[in-house]
């Protein structure tokens, strides 16, 4: 309730119904966060299916932390890194990590990056991409204690920032109807 | 609730990030301590979600298999007439296999052979890939009362596909012979010079420590070799291909992109698995 107090105006009564379709609008970001990740891994029969787990899991985490930081905290981030990890079969704490980074460096510098426009948003996503990646590589490589090969990170990055705007398209329709608090 | 002020909200809320972050590298610590919490954690997680995969694999298989089809109408006549060609080879190796069965079974009889054990084996659906990006397993569904053991071997309709490395209450995940981790002892068909398969994430794995004299040829069968006990002797595992840097490598005979079923064989020989609780050898690893 001390987030509608610090708005002024007047609202419609708090009724159950209400009250619910906002929850469900706060909960939407980490619900379809966990959704997207669990389709991913579904027997889709797509050539190196591995690889989206990472792409659907970094874009939700980049997005929600730009757009709606209030109902994606790092709590949730953290939680949703340990799924990650858990379906991803990296070792604990890896996935949980590069999503709190990601999620950290985003929140500090959404000021910026939301008033560019959609374009700087995906290239700063693609560096965001590089970056996560090559710490999920390192810390993989120092946790298993073997120099793992580079290919398959590369490739996972690239991928990851080319089908970025293929999730932030419906997700900015999301973030703009059926998430948006306001107009519950 | 307890009402706090704006200011200590304000400064709880600036810490989470730096907590969480810490409990991230504790639960690092966490999983190299104990690296069973986190394989349990892991099968718990998949017998949750198999049997959610297990429905969905039926319709999404109908819907691939529609697409399929519908894109194989447009060269379906050259599709066929390489069937017939492929069909009338296959015949003519069919009398041959039928021929060399028969002498090797009189044979056999003239010998007093003593037969292999017929292995037992059970079939289950390949429902999710199991590997990430740094490995190359699949998660198999299982029934609740399986009794797939941990080393069990995995084969599709034409060769190895790998063996079992956990096993939960309704999953088992097979880790590949491509994976990083994957050592299999193989023999060269032809020189029967035994080697080591290494897998290296790529679709080939890689043969290493082939003894001298008896290099692997391009196009030579390999199969599984009994070294340490862990596989049983002629398994089909691939043919031998150079790669462009003169690297001998294994075009595996299983469909490995491709899993949708595989058999599981139990051969009794469990020696070389992983041991069940940290920090205890298993009895028979330094032979």
């Amino acid at each position: 309730m001390a987030r509608a107090d610090q708005t002024p105006g007047i609202r419609p009564r708090a009724t159950l119904g209400r009250r619910l379709d906002r929850a469900a609008r706060y909960a939407f970001p980490a619900g379809c966060t966990v959704l997207l990740m669990l389709l991913a891994e579904a027997p889709l029969g797509i050539a190196d299916q591995a690889a989206m787990l990472p792409v659907v899991t970094l874009a939700c985490v980049y997005f929600w932390s730009l757009f709606r930081p209030g109902a994606m905290p790092p709590p949730v981030v953290f939680l949703v890194g340990l799924l990650f990890d858990l379906l991803g079969y990296l070792p604990l704490g890896v996935g949980a990590l590069t999503l709190l980074t990601v999620h950290g460096l985003a929140v500090r510098w959404r000021e910026v990056l939301i008033r560019q426009g959609f374009v700087s948003a995906w290239l700063a996503f693609a560096g965001f991409a590089v970056g996560s990646t090559a710490l999920g590589w390192a810390l993989t490589a120092v946790l298993v204690f073997r120099l793992l090969p580079v290919g398959p990170a590369l490739f996972q990055a690239l991928l990851t920032a080319a089908l970025y705007p293929a999730l932030a398209i419906p997700l900015i329709r999301a973030h703009r109807t059926v998430a948006d608090p306001e107009r519950a | 609730m307890i009402r706090l002020s704006i200011q200590a909200r304000q400064a709880l809320g600036k810490l989470t990030l730096p907590v969480l972050v810490a409990a991230t590298f504790g639960l690092m610590l966490l999983g190299k301590a104990d690296a069973l919490l986190a394989e349990h954690a892991r099968m718990a997680l998949a017998d949750a979600l198999v049997p959610i995969y297990a429905a969905l694999a039926g319709p999404l298989g109908a819907a691939r298999d529609t697409v399929a089809g519908a894109t194989g109408l447009w060269d379906v006549s050259a599709e066929n007439g390489r069937l017939r060609a492929e069909n009338e080879q296959l015949r003519r190796w069919q009398s041959i296999a039928l021929a060399l069965d028969a002498e090797n079974q009189r044979l056999k009889a003239n010998l007093h052979w003593i037969p292999d054990p017929a292995p037992y084996y059970v079939t289950a659906r390949v429902v999710a890939d199991a590997g990430g990006i740094y490995a190359r397993a699949v998660l198999l569904s299982v029934g609740p009362n399986h009794g797939i053991r941990k080393g069990e071997i995995a084969l599709d309709e034409r060769g190895l596909v790998g063996r079992v490395t956990e096993v939960g209450a309704r999953t088992a995940r097979v880790l590949l012979i491509t994976d990083m981790n994957s050592r299999i002892p193989v023999v060269l068909e032809n020189s029967h010079g035994h080697a080591i398969l290494i897998g290296t994430d790529g679709p080939r794995p890689r043969l290493v420590y082939w003894a001298e004299g008896s290099m692997p040829q391009e196009g030579e069968r390999v199969v599984t070799g009994t070294e340490a006990s862990a596989f049983p002797a002629n398994l089909p595992v691939g043919t031998v291909h150079f790669s462009t840097a003169k690297v001998p490598e294994v075009a595996p005979a299983a469909l490995l992109d491709r899993l949708e079923v595989v058999r599981i064989f139990d051969y009794g020989l469990t020696d070389m698995a992983a041991p069940e609780a940290p920090g205890r050898l298993p009895e028979r690893r330094g032979r």
